[in-house]
């Protein structure tokens, strides 16, 4: 693996332009300070109920709440980089949206010969349902979560590279706004002797963007927040949500639809419900259209949504255009929809179901990431330079036996950041996730959520496993 | 709002009223039996708590014999005690964390903050060394949850379900510890029952010490001698938690806040529950404590603990769980 790009040191002892007041701060802050300030910010996440709950069993028993890691080093990017990748990701997810719709319309890209069309029917997130249902707005990802690395050149500057377009029900918002919550309660004097652009706005454009899709004939529109309920894992953030925008955070139970419009039980009676902000996957959305085990769903739910009179948030069927083996053809679906260059760069990927691509990538196991296409959060993927030889032959049979579910990727080497951990400051990697508002318009906050790798080395930056936050600072000119 | 918000308010504000009640409760109960008594008295005085919160044959399964210790235990850090303390407190913060967001953050991370604190005495053995500082400190977590509610949130429906709640508990809970002495000596009212050879002196003594600690266990004692100016007298003590508009505590406050937040959030088939509550808090209103003892107190309650529990299932018919 080659060296990783460092976000604030460009060789040692040599600190970059936009993090030099922050290092200079840190040098002088004592070590008992900062170590005192963590256990400060640990205490106020556990009161406060910052937690999320881990899936399955373990030692502790099941259901049980945990913290996410929060690093006391903020991850800081300069304002011309930021102005760059945002109108990079206003591109790519104007024309992800264009790209849903015409998957559900016309396949105009398909005829073009761009996108094989068994990419698209014969993804298991394709739903035939929508096929001509009109949206309003023609938006389809309403709140997409776009992962972004940066990796070193070997001239040892950096670039960034989407790694992942998460379009269904991305999460992870409520711990940027917290983090900077935190670190402005933790260390007031950084933000004087910084610019940092705000992000607290947040809640407010996503309310702004969820009122502007409602379905066209109302006026107040009733915005919810449909959550799979408290032992969720993004629980916390469902109800966190809900109470910034103030909107009623609700449950499927609390939905019914009657003569396609959809009401929610009320202690006045039942009251109609316009826009549903959905935390739940399309596959539990409604036991009469998809799985008929769900209950955490509302049933007709679709049957309204296709008359139009209910919006969803994101849409069903999203996940048709986030899938790991239609990445590859997004840089063509910039050009395609929107004729522009793309401005942020994919991560060149192999595609194992084409044969040429699995050829190689058997023969490079040992240098490559593989990842199951449908896989999420760090699951189902083989890291090969940190792999046993045992796991990359499983992984060579579960290939083989079905190439076209998987992808690889040349490891990157993710750049890195200045961590707290159990031995002192060390270089942890790091990735980024801008969340995208579509409505009316394009609209972000500046920067997102930083992930880190706690483990030295480990690439893996999922909460689920082991991976903690940053604050993320966009620095104003 | 939504009526399932409104189910995880109204029972949030239970159960911390609950725990703080069965505090109080088990405060008076370990005051008492620091007086020189028989032992069996001292037993009567546990078998008596766990008989007002109808808990006796929950507690016999899984303990047998009544001991202090046990009973202790069993209604504060007993787990499969649904009425324990770590219950009550566990199942307000599981509730307060359901609808945190139309929660304050102040008043969420209140219930928190208890719940965490709580479990930490626990394992730290704060409780079993000083029980009477945690009762203590239930107590005030519990005046913080109120008063943090009081202080912070806007006055709408949740804010009406939450102090609805809390007064309707209180209600029963008042009632239960008024009938206390019933279920440890089943004497209706004055001295132990089947007087002893010793006669009235000594049921005067126990009477003394029985009503002081009950007023004491409601923060009332010097209430007591502010409005009455009188020494301990057993119809006092009740006319001042039944029938006093003006003690917090006292069944009659409580019907009084409990009308006027179900008045608030009235709707179109919540008439005949509002009824039942007016008609209960006129009883109280216009009754007399003569009156009520001339029939017996005992049965006044009971009969005042089946109208409240009437009044808790319409609530919960016509607003929490609609058909």
């Amino acid at each position: 693996m080659s060296a990783s790009f460092d976000e604030m040191q460009a060789a040692p002892g040599l600190v970059r332009e936009h993090y030099a007041a922050y290092e200079r701060w840190l040098a002088r802050q004592p070590g008992d300070v900062m170590r005192s300030r963590r256990e400060e910010a640990e205490v106020i996440f556990r009161r406060v109920g910052i937690t999320f709950a881990v899936y399955g069993a373990n030692d502790d028993g099941a259901g049980t709440e945990r913290l996410i890691p929060f690093d006391l080093i903020p991850r800081v990017i300069p304002a011309h980089e930021w102005s760059e990748m945002e109108r990079g990701l206003r591109q790519r997810v104007t024309a992800l949206n264009r790209f849903v719709y015409d998957v559900y319309h016309g396949q105009d890209i398909v005829r073009a010969g761009l996108v094989p069309a068994e990419q698209i029917v014969g993804n298991a997130q394709y739903r035939p349902e929508m096929i001509g249902v009109d949206v309003p707005g023609g938006v389809y990802s309403h709140i997409a979560g776009i992962d972004i690395v940066r990796a070193a050149n070997p001239d040892g500057s950096g670039s960034y590279y989407v790694l992942e377009d998460n379009l269904r029900v991305p999460s992870g918002v409520s711990y940027m706004l917290e983090n900077r919550k935190m670190m402005m309660r933790l260390f007031p004097e950084l933000f004087s002797q910084h610019r940092v652009a705000p992000v607290a706005h947040y809640p407010d454009l996503l309310l702004e963007t969820l009122r502007a899709v409602a379905p066209p004939s109302v006026n107040e529109p009733t915005v919810v927040l449909l959550t799979p309920g408290m032992y969720n894992s993004a629980y916390f953030e469902h109800a966190f949500l809900a109470q910034q925008m103030g909107i009623e955070l609700v449950e499927g139970q609390d939905l019914f639809v009657k003569d396609t419009f959809v009401y929610m039980r009320t202690t006045r009676g039942p009251r109609r419900v316009d826009v549903i902000y959905r935390r739940l996957d399309d596959d539990f959305i409604d036991p009469l259209a998809f799985r008929p085990d769900s209950t955490l769903g509302c049933a007709g739910l679709l049957a309204a949504y296709r008359a139009g009179n209910v919006t969803l948030a994101n849409a069903i069927g999203t996940g048709v255009a986030d899938d790991k083996s239609i990445y590859p053809y997004v840089p063509k679906m910039i050009e395609f929809y929107l004729g522009e260059k793309p401005i942020l760069n994919n991560v060149p990927t192999y595609l194992c179901r084409e044969a040429d691509d699995l050829q190689y990538v058997l023969e490079h196991l040992a240098e490559l990431v593989v990842k199951e296409v449908h896989g999420a959060g760090g699951y189902g993927m083989l890291v090969g330079p940190a792999a046993t030889k045992a796991e990359i032959e499983d992984f060579r049979a579960a290939l083989l036996a079905n190439p076209g579910g998987y992808i690889a990727q040349p490891t990157l080497a993710l750049s890195t950041c200045p961590t707290f951990v159990e031995g002192g400051i060390a270089p942890r990697h790091i990735d980024l996730r801008p969340f995208v508002l579509s409505g009316k318009t394009v609209q972000m906050v500046p920067g997102g959520l930083t992930r880190v790798a706690l483990k030295e080395g480990s690439l893996v930056v999922n909460s689920s496993q082991g991976g903690g936050t940053k604050d993320t600072w966009v620095l104003e000119d | 709002m939504l009526s399932r918000t409104a189910d995880h308010l109204f029972w949030m504000a239970r159960y911390v009223e609950r725990a703080e009640n069965t505090a109080r409760l088990l405060d008076v109960n370990c005051q008492m039996a620091l007086l020189p008594q028989s032992a069996g008295a001292a037993i009567n005085g546990w078998k008596g708590l766990l008989s007002i919160s109808e808990l006796s044959g929950d507690y016999a399964k899984r303990y047998g014999e009544i001991t202090a210790r046990d009973v202790m235990n069993f209604m504060v850090q007993d787990e499969s005690n649904p009425s324990s303390i770590v219950s009550c407190l566990g199942a307000a913060r599981e509730n307060a964390r359901a609808v945190r967001g139309t929660l304050t953050t102040e008043v969420w991370e209140t219930q928190n903050q208890t719940w965490l604190e709580f479990k930490r005495q626990l394992a730290t053995g704060g409780f079993q060394e000083d029980p009477s500082t945690t009762f203590e400190w239930v107590k005030f977590r519990s005046h913080l949850s109120r008063g943090v509610t009081m202080g912070t949130m806007l006055q709408d429906e949740a804010f009406h379900f939450l102090r609805m709640g809390s007064f309707l508990e209180r209600a029963d809970n008042t009632a239960r510890l008024l009938d206390v002495k019933f279920h440890a000596v089943e004497s209706e009212f004055f001295g132990p029952a089947n007087g002893s050879a010793e006669g009235d002196r000594e049921g005067h003594e126990y009477d003394f010490y029985h009503w002081s600690a009950i007023l004491r266990s409601v923060s009332a004692f010097e209430v007591y001698r502010k409005a009455y100016r009188n020494v301990i007298r057993p119809e006092k003590v009740a006319e001042l938690l039944i029938l006093r508009a003006d003690m917090p505590r006292s069944l009659a406050a409580c019907m009084n806040e409990v009308v006027g937040n179900l008045r608030m959030v009235a709707n179109e088939q919540s008439q005949d529950t509002l009824r039942r509550a007016g008609r209960l808090r006129a009883d109280l209103r216009f009754g007399r404590i003569d009156e009520i003892l001339s029939t017996g107190l005992h049965a006044f309650l009971t009969q005042f603990l089946e109208r409240v529990g009437t009044l808790g299932l319409g609530i919960s018919r016509d607003f929490l769980v609609p058909v």
